[in-house]
């Protein structure tokens, strides 16, 4: 909701706000150059002094006006012709001209009202309006995207123009919304929304008759300081009846031209004040400064603008467009997608076009936006839902069964939950048997059985489609062409091998970065962003599933590189194996944000064996700031598969490891990574107390061997492997 | 002579349209090429002794500017009911305001004057610009304004 409030005003006002922001930074100098430019009043000097040195030197002298800024002008009118000039108060003589500026007119009628007169104040009050509501929902996004409101300044990661945005907009939207509301107070008050009040006081209906008493000698000029001055009228020459006019910061009051008296005084009411301050505080006139800096804020809009468009059709972009979606309320079948890369948006498009054409109106939505109070036509449920991890939520799924838990109750209407997986892992569809498992608990109907896909085979999806026809009373054929991963050419630049002696032959191949288009660096697409721990997909020759392999590099890293070991059958690790340098294979990035070191100065345990060596040797190398890291590595025999070993004795004399204990499985004395692991217990103990997070990556068995050993090593300090999972503290990439 | 004061002041301008009494008379301003946004221009009455009889014209819509135009805000205390029915857009610089409206006899010859008080944004304000006596013999004769204003005629 949240979003939709920022999306549209912010897609729809773009253009109109580009124009307020560039011509309000525009028009934020003038206050300040005034300022500087303006010839200051000593202090001290009075009003009557400084009006009796300019009656000296322009005796026909009718007004005195000074500017919040400071700048005093002068205007009289001599032998039927008027004149003007900024007046130096040292001397009472004109020091430069008091014509308006044109350029600032100019900027001034654009910004308030894009030269249309009343329609104009209207379209940019609504961009103001506008703007409000940006800055608003803004502020809530980036709270939440940050963790919280006390962590508003939390770096941010992500694509480039995702976090231009997020940078900007957390430093300007003070100031933008201050520039709002004030903006919409202004426009209020000029289509007489707010009442205005005048304390100007009744003219007086006697006056002494006579006139010409000397300027200076007027007691309240003289108690007056310039500096509080703001405006002083003479009265008409030879009109008897007429008196001077005195407006100051204080209030309004009239003189005596005969005997300078005080004849009626009214002091500023306080609504005055407030509709003054906020005009100073949108025009920065009177506080030059803060025009300035809320000048310098306004300038990140047009950035934050055409990054925002960027990050909305980068969003649209990234999910395949489902061709008739029904809205919301108004489908009888509602499609939710759990998804983390995407291939199961594919599913929902085939689902979608199948069920579309048998005449049915169905919407298709992510899961985490799920709300039985929106479907109103709902007559079924389905849940497509891929797993993340072991057994997680997907991206698109984030948050579903805790709302589905907090409902406590569940649509009258059924639902079918088919799962999405690789056979080849032990939690098979986990995430989507959860969400089975809680729907039956809750006591949904079951349209479908709990089913599931597996490795995206069409086949199975047309074996469910089926069995959903039938429970539909409909024939329900689908033909799923799975999507192709749009993939970058990679040029092997280098190998080194290992492995040879035990027939286990095993590289790190290390690819050209390929070349980036200025699109995917803006967007954070293909390999314009990737870290050590994200995942290289390679599409092998003859075969349309990719395989995925731990990147053990960062692009600042200037290379792609990952390590592979070729398995007897195994058609992409066979291919990657045999690449001579000059060779290329086809590859794209997977984002693993799950599988990160985060930033910070706490200790980091890294545990791997064979080549999950790779991530773990990506974060050590990226280790400029020297962060605790302690390394267990687990191989065979220090001759076969000590991979990085030359370069890990290189970066521990560097400070970028801070120690490296390595299990050694075929020695005289075999030892697996999870026995020094337990030999280390109390250092690992410490380190843990200490706040360290605790990474993992490699086969399953070592995995299952890691978790033991640290459920032993934790047990003492009161904390188990699942409570650090929970803190986020305690991460798995297993194979 | 009071009691017809105060009907003319009821009807808020000094226009009595379809009396025989009165008869249309169009005043004509013609602004200088002064430089800067349109002006606010009001056009009112005073009658022998000086004191406020009505407005005839105001030239800009927006009441919160009205107090630049010193005189007549002075005279009125700004109210706007003075100006109900009378009021039309501000006046470009170099532009011409041309109204018609029917005036009382009345107003002629009897000593009442016509006054125009201008205002311009962010330029100095300009009450009483022009101050012509109502007569029949000075319909039509051409008189200068001090700041804004060209000249101004009225004609019958």
């Amino acid at each position: 909701m949240i979003r939709v409030l920022h999306r549209w005003p912010g897609l729809l006002a773009a253009a109109f706000l580009i124009i307020l922001t560039l011509s309000g930074a525009a028009l934020s100098v003038f206050p300040a150059a005034e300022r500087l430019s303006a010839p200051q009043a000593e202090t001290g000097l009075s009003v009557a002094t400084l009006a009796s040195r300019i009656q000296t030197a322009y005796p026909g002298v009718e007004q005195i006006r000074r500017s919040p800024s400071g700048q005093i002008t002068a205007y009289w009118f001599v032998d039927g012709a008027p004149g003007a000039a900024v007046i130096d108060p040292a001397t009472g003589q004109g020091a430069g001209s008091a014509d308006p500026n044109q350029v600032e007119r100019w900027l001034t009628n654009l910004h308030r009202s894009l030269f249309l007169g009343d329609g104009g104040r209207i379209v940019m009050a609504f961009g103001a309006a506008a703007m409000l509501v940006l800055a608003v929902s803004g502020s809530v996004l980036v709270a939440r995207r940050a963790g919280g409101w006390r962590r508003w300044f939390a770096p941010m990661r992500g694509p480039l123009s995702g976090r231009l945005h997020v940078e900007i907009a957390r430093v300007a939207v003070l100031g933008l919304a201050l520039s709002s509301v004030t903006a919409l107070w202004m426009s209020a008050s000029t289509f007489e929304l707010i009442p205005e009040t005048t304390s100007a006081p009744a003219f007086p209906s006697v006056v002494s008759g006579q006139t010409d008493v000397p300027v200076n000698s007027i007691d309240l000029l003289q108690q007056t300081p310039v500096a509080e001055l703001r405006d002083l009228n003479f009265p008409y020459p030879g009109d008897a009846t007429d008196a001077f006019t005195l407006k100051t910061d204080l209030g309004t009051g009239y003189l005596d031209q005969g005997t300078g008296a005080t004849l009626s005084w009214a002091d500023l009411t306080g609504w005055e004040r407030v509709s003054e301050t906020i005009y100073m505080l949108h025009t920065g006139q009177g506080a030059a400064f803060l025009g300035v800096v809320l000048g310098l804020m306004a300038l990140g809009v047009p950035v934050l603008g055409v990054t925002g468009g960027l990050i909305w059709l980068a969003a649209r972009r990234s999910r395949p467009r489902i061709k008739g979606n029904q809205p919301a309320g108004k489908a009888e079948t509602v499609v939710l997608v759990g998804s983390e890369g995407g291939s199961t948006w594919g599913f929902a498009a085939t689902l979608h076009q199948a069920l579309s054409e048998a005449g049915q109106t169905v919407h298709v939505a992510p899961m985490s936006t799920f709300d039985p109070s929106r479907h109103i036509k709902a007559q079924r449920f389905v849940i497509l839902a891929a797993t993340y991890g072991d057994g997680d939520a997907p991206e698109t799924a984030k948050g579903f069964l805790e709302r589905l838990i907090s409902l406590g109750t569940v649509p009258a209407v059924p639902i079918a939950v088919l799962g999405f997986g690789d056979r080849s892992y032990p939690d098979f569809c986990g995430f989507a048997k959860q969400v089975a498992a809680e729907a039956e608990t809750l006591g949904w109907d079951m349209l479908l059985p709990f089913d599931t896909i597996d490795r995206q085979s069409p086949q199975d999806f047309a074996r469910w489609g089926r069995l959903l026809g039938q429970a539909l009373g409909i024939e329900l054929e689908m033909v799923h062409q799975p999507v192709l991963p749009a993939t970058q050419t990679l040029t092997l630049v280098s190998r080194r091998d290992y492995g040879a002696e035990m027939q286990e032959p095993t590289a790190i191949l290390r690819f050209a970065l390929p070349r980036v288009t200025l699109w995917q660096r803006l967007t954070g697409q293909g390999f314009a962003r990737f870290e050590a721990g994200d995942l290289l997909g390679i599409l092998p020759i003859g075969s349309a599933i990719p395989r995925l392999y731990s990147l053990a590099s960062d692009r600042r890293d200037g290379f792609v590189e990952i390590v592979v070991k070729r398995h007897p059958s195994g058609l992409c690790s066979s291919q990657l194996t045999q690449l001579a340098p000059g060779d290329t294979a086809e590859g794209y990035v997977v984002r693993n944000p799950g599988f990160k070191p985060g930033r910070g100065r706490t200790p980091l345990i890294l545990i791997g064996a064979g080549t999950g060596i790779g991530p773990l040797a990506g974060f050590v190398r990226g280790n400029k700031s020297n962060r605790p890291i302690h390394l267990f590595f687990g191989m065979r025999h220090p001759q076969n598969d000590f991979f990085y070993g030359q370069d890990l004795a290189n970066w521990q004399a560097e400070g970028r490891l801070t120690r490296l204990d390595t299990a050694v499985s075929r020695a005289a004395n075999p030892q697996y990574v999870q026995d020094v692991l337990r030999a280390e217990g109390a250092e690992v103990a410490r380190l843990i107390r200490e706040g360290a997070r605790v990474m993992v990556c490699g086969g399953r068995g070592m995995a299952a061997g890691v978790a033991d050993a640290l459920t032993d090593i934790l047990k003492p300090i009161g904390l188990t492997p699942l409570a650090l999972k929970a803190e986020g503290r305690y991460v798995e990439d297993v194979y | 002579m009071k009691s017809l004061l105060a009907t003319l002041a009821l009807t808020t301008a000094l226009t009595l349209p379809g009396l025989a009494m009165a008869r249309p008379v169009t005043l004509t301003t013609t602004l200088n090429n002064y430089g800067g946004d349109g002006a606010y221009i009001a056009l009112y009455v005073t009658d022998p002794s000086g004191a406020y009889a009505g407005s005839l014209w105001m030239a800009g819509g927006k009441s919160k500017y009205y107090e630049h135009l010193g005189d007549w805000y002075r005279a009125t205390a700004g109210d706007t009911a003075q100006i109900n029915g009378i009021t039309g857009a501000s006046v470009g610089s170099g532009r011409t305001l041309e109204i018609t409206l029917d005036l009382a006899d009345a107003l002629f010859d009897a000593g009442y004057t016509l006054h125009i008080d201008a205002a311009v944004e962010d330029m100095r304000d300009s009450p009483n610009e022009v101050a012509v006596p109502l007569t029949t013999d000075g319909a039509g004769t051409q008189t200068r304004g001090r700041r804004y204003i060209a000249n101004f005629t009225y004609d019958m």
